[in-house]
């Protein structure tokens, strides 16, 4: 193609500003770890786990501004089984003590 | 379009480069989802189960060590800063500079290994291994109550440790072996700004080995750890 190729990458200091945000929010769970928060504890592990992915996902493996919406859609459909996966067994699991 | 000066790389079948490098990144990403369903059966048995023996999960978690598992997260966490400064490299050109992001990238994966190593040698050591010879005497400690913890039960979270951890581990070492193999061809000089595919999947790869353990450490270290 003689139009200028399309670059994905950005600056480098781009890249190591989530790398240092993603360090932070490492340190943030292993002290969120210490604090007594009840059944908030798993939530918010979990919480600052995908902020952390959700990060990656979108910067480092460049799923934010592709060129390519089918690539998007392939990731989120991904997702969304997984999320069929686990809710519909918790479903089950976490219910069965009603009755 | 004319023809222009023909990009050895490019295939026939594709328009243009472009269009052949978004093929190949959605082929990675289709592969990918097989990994993250793959991974996802192994993350929904360790929740049905913790959910069902969760004093018996939390007094095995409490036998990790945070200090070993978060060093291990920041170490992974680097080696994807030093794959996508890799990408970038390719993409402006520059061998050398993408070599050595590569080549420091396949040593802090073996800095993880070695670390993870380690960790596995203590639970040998402890008898925290699931099998004939597991042992497990600790209670599982509730804000200073101890509760006694029925061993078949600790067994268990080791079991989906040793199984999730170790899946996660040959993860590495296959991308290890792949990064160590890319940084010999791009010395050779395969790569160029017009073709660095193989360079970007795998890359792709490394950072989804590098999700699964961000969500690995806090739900296998850090389940109930306050007291």
């Amino acid at each position: 193609m003689s139009e200028p190729e399309e670059h994905t990458s950005r600056p480098q200091g781009f890249y190591l500003a989530i790398g240092m945000g993603l360090l932070v929010l490492t340190a943030t769970t292993v002290g969120a770890a210490f604090v007594n928060l009840g059944p908030f504890n798993p939530i918010i592990a979990l919480l600052i786990a995908t902020i952390k992915a959700t990060l990656v996902v979108l910067f480092f493996m460049h799923v934010k501004g592709a060129s390519e919406k089918l690539t998007a859609a392939v990731v989120v459909s991904g997702f969304f089984f997984l999320a069929i996966l686990l809710t519909l067994s918790l479903a089950d699991y976490l219910t069965r003590s009603w009755r | 379009m004319e023809h222009e000066a023909h990009n050895p790389a490019l295939l026939h079948h594709f328009a243009d480069a472009q269009q052949q490098k978004n093929a190949a990144s959605l082929g990675m990403w289709l592969f990918l989802v097989t990994e993250i369903m793959f991974f996802g059966g192994m993350f929904c048995a360790y929740l049905v189960y913790r959910l069902a023996h969760f004093n018996a999960f939390a007094a095995g978690s409490q036998q990790l060590s945070i200090l070993l598992g978060a060093t291990n997260t920041a170490v992974l966490i680097i080696s994807s800063v030093t794959v996508v400064l890799a990408v970038k490299a390719a993409e402006a050109g520059k061998r050398k500079v993408l070599v050595g992001y590569l080549v420091v990238t396949v040593l802090l994966g073996m800095t993880f290994l070695v670390i993870k190593g380690f960790e596995y040698k203590e639970k040998f050591e402890k008898h925290h291994v699931p099998g004939p010879t597991f042992q497990f005497t600790d209670t599982f400690d509730d804000n200073g109550k101890q509760i006694p913890v029925n061993p078949k039960e600790a067994e268990l979270f080791f079991s989906l440790y040793f199984a999730m951890t170790g899946m996660h581990a040959l993860h590495m070492i296959i991308g290890c072996g792949l990064f160590s193999v890319l940084a010999v061809l791009a010395w050779k000089g395969h790569y160029t700004p017009s073709y660095f595919t193989p360079i970007e999947n795998a890359g792709l790869y490394w950072h989804l080995v590098d999700i699964i353990w961000i969500y690995l450490f806090p739900l296998l270290y850090l389940i109930s750890r306050h007291s």
